[in-house]
């Protein structure tokens, strides 16, 4: 069998019925490719992964794969999993949102989760837009850009995703594009071996929605529009702010070593342990 | 007909009132046996005027938590004795700390300076609480000095035992020579 | 040991016996948010959890509190949550996932004056129809409230049993003279105390069909890392768990969790009766207030009239059952709540002309007397 046979048949689910539910040429399929090759290459059995979701287009992807599945409510994903984790930290936790659940409704959990470091990974898929509700503007779409509810153009200011992990505290940000595959698979293998916080914001297309409002041309034109737009953030270093203007840097953002809740909290159990008593 | 004995435990927030319930409530409950509740004003008014601590004591299972009619009302400030003294059961027992109390209601109130005495004898006015606990144990035998004591020492805070202990010792003398018609 | 206080007498608050209850019933994650009046329940759970190997954390709101609540159960440790109006309103959210995807968990819901912030140190009996119906949907619920502090303890207890057993979030419901008057109880022992916990699948991995229905209407549930991958979700989903829109499936499953609450309701309603068998006029009274009516009832029996009182344990499923041979039978009958009426509505629903329902209510923060019910139950 051929190596991406395998791994369809290791890791994606018999009993669910396909087709998937998104638009053909959605950044979601290869996220999801590159997940499954993440998570093949970390070598965690699948018993010991719960994938965990929100609500939205990429929050669907848990359903179908062979993992411990956790689809849960709008934007509260990561305190769903914060619970999880705490309960069993064997278990390796990874968290698929999307940019509007995990940064507009889920936004509070999402910069407290970062703060809290726990050992989670975050993967964010930030294709600009709310794409399963119909193309409504989202806190990453950019000045200007159309959308359903900004017929007239957007005059909000989007947030900068990783760049908000990383103030917010998380121990490794990375982003990555659907474009740069291989890239993209690299980064998340190393956020879920990475003890802590770790973020991966995914730029993807929702040619659908964003792209068709702000003529951005289909799946090709748009994964274009990646290659041309991302930087590397070694590169990126040695350019001009000028340079970078209307550009996005791709790779590792941080990468530091911080005290680990589940770590912190087993030193309390000892200690209580020794102090309670009834 | 079932006993129950209610005490109402009234002053300033910061008095130590909650704590002096606690304190009755575990003595009369945990060392003498006896059923007990114990409830207080909550919230921001129990910080200054007129916060309260009940303890309500009887030999069968309590319903109603609260006081009813107190047989007895502790007032460790003039606004506590102006609100609650008309709650007071008909011949029941207002014990006022003078220090704080000038206006009385009625001539039978029992007038002990429990805050200057602490301050005066013991150069602490925090355990005024204390001092009033022991008087109105004795005043009232509502439980066993034995089991206040105990009580006591279980809640009071490690290194402070000799203090409090003093303070009890402090405010049961007041009620004593308040007994022999001293002071 | 630091796991149960037994066998000694204690001064206990309400919020503490609920602390105790809930660690006896096994209870090993608490997640919550503080709010009054129901702090002293996280501050005691931070204390005590870590020392039996449990785990607490303060998460960032109410709603970030159950997700991490239901998150836990769902990795297999029996999970709570304590809050108060303000915080029961951002929960419900979270209940309704916990109704559909069935997952045992405990919410307590210390009432205090609504609507809003309202009245933060006063109590209340405002949130019994929140609590049947704050989650959108149609869906099951089982509701329990407590009047004394040995109840907080029993009743914290039957909370998670009754919730693993079904598979269901349980509310329970306490107020604010409950969460604080202090109280001498003494805890049972560890081996007097039923401790009831969720079944779980015995059946190879692949034959696992996670919420496929049988006699009891309640499937056994998979921990997440046992081996049983499935499916979790807030949709309404098939019996393999996958999401759905078939009429047929929808149907099967809602009806489902209906049942199982329907089905096993004399195993889940919980009265309690006093001087009722000869009474000529009832109190129908829960929670704090229920204190004040049996006093009430007392003094009213001394004056020679014929009063009872029956307090429900069990709000919802609404204990209608035991009410109605009663309602059939008195001349009258009295609901006093903090409230506008709101189990008394459920009281009138049931009556259907059986007997006369007087609603007796105190909205201003303050406990009902027993004068009060006195007072009415002699003009009955």
């Amino acid at each position: 069998m051929a190596e991406l046979t395998k791994l369809i048949h290791k890791y994606l689910r018999h009993a669910k019925k396909f087709p998937h539910v998104w638009c053909p040429g959605c950044g979601n399929g290869i996220l999801l490719g590159s997940l499954i090759r993440a998570i093949d290459r970390t070598g965690f059995e699948k018993d010991d992964i719960v994938l965990v979701s929100g609500i939205g287009c990429s929050s669907r992807l848990p359903v179908y794969v062979d993992f411990n599945t956790l689809h849960t409510t709008h934007g509260r994903a990561l305190t769903f999993a914060t619970g999880v984790k705490l309960a069993n930290p064997r278990l390796q936790v990874i968290v698929v949102m999307g940019d509007g659940d995990a940064t507009s409704i889920g936004g509070n959990h999402f910069i407290h989760a970062a703060r809290r470091n726990l050992n989670l990974t975050a993967i964010i898929v930030n294709n600009n837009i709310y794409g399963m509700t119909g193309g409504q503007y989202s806190p990453t779409t950019p000045y200007g850009s159309y959308s359903t509810t900004s017929p007239f153009g957007h005059i909000e200011h989007p947030f900068a995703i990783a760049e908000l992990a990383v103030t917010a505290g998380a121990s490794f940000v990375a982003r990555g594009t659907v474009y740069h595959t291989n890239l993209l698979d690299e980064l998340i293998e190393k956020a879920i071996y990475k003890r802590g916080f770790s973020v991966v914001e995914v730029i993807s297309n929702c040619h659908t929605q964003f792209g068709r409002k702000n003529k951005m041309g289909g799946p090709i034109e748009m994964l274009k529009w990646m290659k041309e737009t991302a930087v590397r953030v070694e590169k990126a270093e040695k350019l001009t702010e000028e340079e970078l203007k209307d550009k996005f840097t791709i790779g590792i953002l941080v990468d530091r070593e911080l005290p680990v809740f589940t770590m912190e909290y087993e030193k309390i159990r000892q200690e209580a342990k020794k102090k309670v008593s009834a | 007909m079932a006993y129950r004995y209610e005490l109402r435990l009234s002053g300033s927030g910061g008095q130590g009132l909650i704590l002096a319930g606690i304190i009755l409530a575990e003595a009369a409950g945990i060392y003498d046996g006896k059923y007990v509740c114990q409830t207080q004003s909550y919230g921001p008014e129990a910080r200054g005027g007129a916060s309260k601590s009940e303890v309500v004591i009887s030999d069968e299972e309590i319903d109603y938590p609260k006081a009813i009619k107190p047989d007895v009302l502790l007032a460790m400030n003039q606004k506590a004795c102006d609100t609650y003294f008309f709650d007071l059961k008909h011949g029941g027992m207002l014990i006022v700390d003078s220090t704080f109390v000038n206006q009385l209601p009625t001539t039978k109130a029992i007038r002990l300076p429990f805050t200057s005495a602490a301050r005066k004898e013991l150069k602490k006015e925090v355990v005024a609480n204390v001092v009033a606990l022991g008087a109105l144990v004795t005043l009232t035998g509502v439980v066993s000095l034995k089991s206040l004591e105990a009580a006591l020492m279980n809640r009071v805070p490690p290194g402070t035992e000799d203090l409090n202990r003093k303070a009890l010792e402090l405010g049961i003398q007041l009620a004593k020579s308040h007994l022999q018609g001293g002071l | 040991m630091a796991e149960l206080r037994s066998g000694r007498p204690l001064l206990l608050q309400g919020n503490e016996a609920i602390v105790e209850g809930a660690l006896a019933a096994g209870c090993r994650f608490f997640a919550g948010y503080p709010i009054t009046p129901a702090t002293e329940i996280s501050e005691m759970m931070a204390y005590r959890l870590p020392a039996v190997g449990g785990t607490y954390i303060q998460m960032e709101d109410e709603i970030a509190s159950l997700g991490a609540v239901i998150g836990a159960s769902l990795a297999g440790a029996k999970s709570m949550t304590a809050t108060s109006g303000p915080g029961f309103s951002l929960m419900q959210e979270n209940i309704g996932f916990a109704c559909i995807a069935e997952v045992p968990c405990v919410i307590v819901n210390v009432m205090r004056g609504g609507p809003s912030t309202g009245l933060p140190t006063k109590p209340s009996q405002g949130d019994v129809m929140q609590a049947r119906w704050g989650t959108h949907g149609d869906h099951p619920i089982i509701v329990l409230s407590v009047s004394t502090t040995r109840e907080c303890f029993d009743i914290t207890v039957k909370a998670f049993n009754l919730s693993e057993k079904y598979r269901t979030p349980v509310i329970l419901l306490s107020d604010e003279v409950v969460a604080h008057t202090r109280e001498k109880i003494q805890l049972p022992h560890p081996e007097e105390i039923e401790v009831i916990d969720r079944i779980k699948p015995n059946m190879p991995p692949e034959w696992y069909i996670p919420y496929e229905d049988n006699t009891r209407g309640v499937p056994p549930m998979a921990v997440f890392g046992d081996g049983y991958r499935y499916h979790v979700t807030g949709l309404v989903h098939d019996v393999r768990g996958f999401p759905t829109e078939r009429a047929d499936e929808i149907k099967a499953f809602l009806t489902r969790i209906h049942r199982k609450i329907y089905q096993n309701y004399f195993d889940i309603i919980m009265t309690e009766e006093e001087h009722v068998d000869d009474a000529e006029v009832i109190v129908i009274t829960y929670g704090a207030v229920a204190r004040s009516a049996k006093r009430a009832v007392r003094e009213a029996r001394k004056r020679g009239v014929k009063a009872g009182m029956i307090k429900l344990i069990t709000l919802w499923p609404f204990p209608r059952q035991a009410l109605e041979p009663h309602l059939k039978r008195v001349r009258a009958v009295l609901v006093p709540e903090m409230n506008f009426g709101q189990v008394s509505r459920e009281v009138k629903r049931i009556n259907q002309g059986m007997t006369r329902i007087e609603k007796m209510n105190r909205i201003d923060g303050q406990l009902i007397t027993p004068d009060e019910i006195l007072t009415r139950l002699l003009k009955l």
